[in-house]
């Protein structure tokens, strides 16, 4: 599984994503390739999902990723729930 | 971070005043060039205010070939917290701007932040503290 994290610059907050959803899909025992990449990057990218903040919304949207919107990259709770979630529709 | 890039109760009129200040610090430390203090600021002007990672909190940066020479960080806490257009996350306190060389060398710095600020009891100590040591502290406890 792919996972790649977006932010503006592809080092703050997709960074930030990245370690939080690594140590909850560890913790979890669920085996993925998470890499932190800036908007200019994303396209190309191969992802079964996209995780970024609704403050980037309209400039990841009509990419035709499966995106998860999270409004704080520190919410790990809120972070948990949301990937697992997208993590559990992709097995489906 | 050292005692020279950390500045407390910090007053400014706006969201652009706080990057500048906090990007200040930065040039005063040799860490960047003035041009990186502009591009921080643009990158909010034309990215909008995704900067704002965590309620109360903003992390502004810019791409390494805008004029960054070592990695660094500074850190503002602001005496009024200023509204940066983040529906979720304004108003914010805490600035810390980010200077990297690359993608992954400030990787181990962003781990140690990120554990801070998804520790309330810390950042709210940090919030108000009027010393800079005891931020110093705070951060690498």
């Amino acid at each position: 599984m792919n996972i790649v994290t977006v932010c503006g610059m592809g080092m703050g907050s997709s960074l930030v994503l990245k370690m939080n959803i690594d140590d909850i899909l560890k913790r979890k025992g669920i085996k993925a390739d998470v890499e932190a990449c800036d908007l200019g990057s994303l396209v190309g990218k191969v992802a079964d999902i996209v995780v970024t903040t609704y403050e980037l919304k309209l400039q990841v949207e009509d990419k035709g990723y499966n995106v998860v919107y999270v409004r704080s990259v520190i919410d790990k709770k809120a972070l948990e729930e949301l990937i697992l979630d997208a993590v559990g529709k992709l097995k489906k | 971070m050292t005692k020279a890039t950390i500045r407390l109760n910090v007053k400014v009129k706006n969201w652009e005043e706080a990057i500048r200040k906090g990007g200040e610090l930065l040039v005063q430390e040799d860490a960047v060039e003035q041009c990186y203090v502009d591009a921080m600021v643009r990158a909010v002007k034309e990215l909008g205010p995704y900067i704002v990672i965590a309620p109360g909190f903003a992390m502004p940066h810019a791409k390494a070939e805008n004029g960054v020479k070592q990695i660094a960080m500074s850190l503002l806490t602001l005496e009024s917290p200023v509204k940066f257009g983040n529906p979720d996350n304004d108003p914010v306190k805490v600035v810390i701007c980010l200077a990297a060389v690359d993608h992954t060398t400030h990787i181990e710095a962003m781990r140690e932040l990120a554990l801070l600020l998804s520790d309330s009891d810390k950042m709210s100590q940090i919030q108000s503290t009027r010393q800079v040591e005891e931020v110093l502290a705070l951060i690498q406890a």
